[in-house]
């Protein structure tokens, strides 16, 4: 039972339904229906023709509803209209889905909710637990996404740049579920980049296996936070480095740079360096200016004020931050990082203490908590 | 996309607008009280934005280790705690905005009067467990 390959036959099949006039709803239902029933069946017998047999199965479960509720001159009409059964092609049909679910009618929990289940194919229990919350919840979430994008025709001209800020904010929200949500973004932004000829959905792509590269290092066996400079950089996954180096070096030659290949370039200048005093960050600080000039975001400038400390050094990279908005998240662990460089442990400790209190993630804020810790320690009587 | 915890207290909150202890209260005025509470997560979960919601008793105990292979130490109640806690909702939202806009709408439930009580509630945002992709 090939659960990757069922998952991936899930938005084509989906599309199919949808071709043949059913709604999206009630198409998206039938789906999750076979999807159930595939599971139950296909460890006894796999189809010859698995996504035939799921668009069969899907379509059959779509007209039982249909029957169950709508007229019955509706349903007639339907069952004309099925095409001859047969293999169904539906590269473009599973790109116009990946635009309706990342519809710029929906709030971001809500486009993120749908992509999963109808693009990933997830039972909205997986979803649910995966979000930690309830599968009622999740289901209510679900269910309102569907009826926003109902009245929306299935089109292919969508913005794929509403599509790769769903995917990067499932890729963002991490591992810590039963459902790996890393390894499904980077699986549908793969699905995605194999149907679309789009540099930054391929430097979103690149940027994903990047940084999913460096996954084992980036934990402690406590499950704390090791720092990019002191990571075991022999536990960084080297295939998956190379993959993202050649899908974002074939992506940059087409000359249409775009946030994600920076952040990808980015990535990779960090994954080639073989010590962190290696890292060129001359070059990291180039392509921070880069992204400045896309994406005009104080975080950007937060992260190339790190790289200036590290190009320049500690009191250059802070004269850059003391133009950076303080409130910013994040300005003051960067601050205490620069100052402890430039020698002024007291300050560094300090700051560091205060930026574990500022800090939004359980994970940076113990981080935080044990870098003031270890120079109070340091400093200690 | 961001959870909060919505805090409720017995004490330990400036005090609301319509002050009234709820024992005051006339018991319809608890039956709607109630109502409005129980309506509000209904429609949080239908919007796809409840996660949980408890109430809790007002007294309870403190509670201590005592050393290995000793039961621990008790204490209390107290009866005269400065902050004690009522009960929490936790919601799963996309912005701070809508956290602060649905502690609002739950501030609103009816007391005495069957006027809105106009309580203080605590939203306190989670602390997320993401991985930071910007190392």
């Amino acid at each position: 039972m090939d659960e990757a390959l069922l998952r991936s036959l899930t938005p084509g099949v989906l599309a199919v339904l949808v071709r043949r006039g059913a709604d999206f709803a009630a198409a998206e239902d039938a789906v999750q229906d076979a999807l159930v029933e595939a599971v139950r069946v296909w460890p006894e017998e796999t189809p010859r023709d698995p996504k035939g047999w799921l668009v069969t199965v899907a379509w059959r479960r779509f007209l039982d509803a249909t029957r169950a509720e709508a007229a019955r001159r509706r349903r007639e009409d339907l069952v004309d209209e099925e095409p001859a059964a047969g293999p169904a092609s539906g590269v473009d049909d599973t790109l116009q889905l990946y635009f309706l679910c990342a519809h710029p009618s929906l709030t971001p929990s809500s486009a993120v909710a749908l992509t999963l289940r109808a693009v990933g194919g997830l039972t909205t229990r997986q979803i649910a637990r995966a979000y930690l919350v309830p599968e009622a919840t999740m289901a209510q979430r679900i269910s309102r996404a569907k009826r926003t994008v109902s009245g929306v025709r299935l089109d292919r001209h969508g913005d794929v740049a509403t599509v790769l800020r769903v995917l990067y904010l499932v890729f963002n929200e991490g591992y810590s579920g039963d459902v790996d949500l890393v390894a499904e973004a980077i699986r549908l932004t793969r699905q995605l980049a194999a149907q679309v000829d789009h540099p930054e959905v391929a430097g979103l792509l690149a940027l994903m296996l990047l940084h999913h590269a460096r996954r084992a290092a980036r934990t402690a066996p406590d499950g704390s936070l090791v720092p990019l400079a002191e990571q075991d950089r022999s536990r960084w996954d080297t295939r998956a480095i190379a993959e993202g180096v050649e899908i974002l070096q074939a992506a940059l030659a087409r000359d249409r740079l775009g946030e994600f290949q920076a952040q990808a370039a980015i990535a990779a200048l960090h994954a080639d360096a073989r010590t962190a005093e290696e890292t060129d960050w001359v070059q990291i600080v180039e392509w921070y200016d880069e992204l400045a000039r896309l994406t005009d975001s104080p975080v950007v400038r937060l992260n190339r004020a790190v790289a200036v400390g590290e190009a320049d050094g500690p009191r250059a990279g802070l004269a850059a931050l003391a133009e950076l908005d303080e409130s910013l998240p994040r300005h003051t662990a960067v601050a205490a990082h620069l100052h402890e460089r430039d020698g002024d442990l007291p300050k560094a400790a300090r700051l560091y203490a205060e930026a574990a209190h500022k800090a939004s993630d359980l994970a940076e804020r113990d981080h935080l908590t044990r870098q003031a810790a270890r120079l109070n320690h340091r400093q200690g009587p | 996309m961001a959870k909060y915890l919505l805090l409720k207290h017995y004490r330990g909150a400036p005090d609301p607008v319509n002050n009234v202890p709820m024992d005051q209260w006339t018991p319809e005025e608890i039956s709607e009280h109630i109502q409005y509470m129980n309506d509000f997560a209904a429609r949080l979960e239908k919007s796809g934005e409840f996660v949980d919601g408890q109430a809790l008793a007002p007294e309870g105990q403190w509670v201590r280790y005592d050393g290995e292979g000793r039961p621990p130490v008790t204490d209390g109640p107290f009866a005269e705690t400065k902050d004690l806690i009522a009960g929490w909702m936790i919601i799963d939202v996309d912005s701070q905005e809508r956290a602060v806009e649905l502690a609002g709408e739950l501030s609103a439930a009816p007391g005495a009067g069957g006027r809105p009580i106009h309580e203080w509630l605590e939203v306190r945002p989670f602390l997320t467990a993401h991985p930071n992709v910007t190392e």
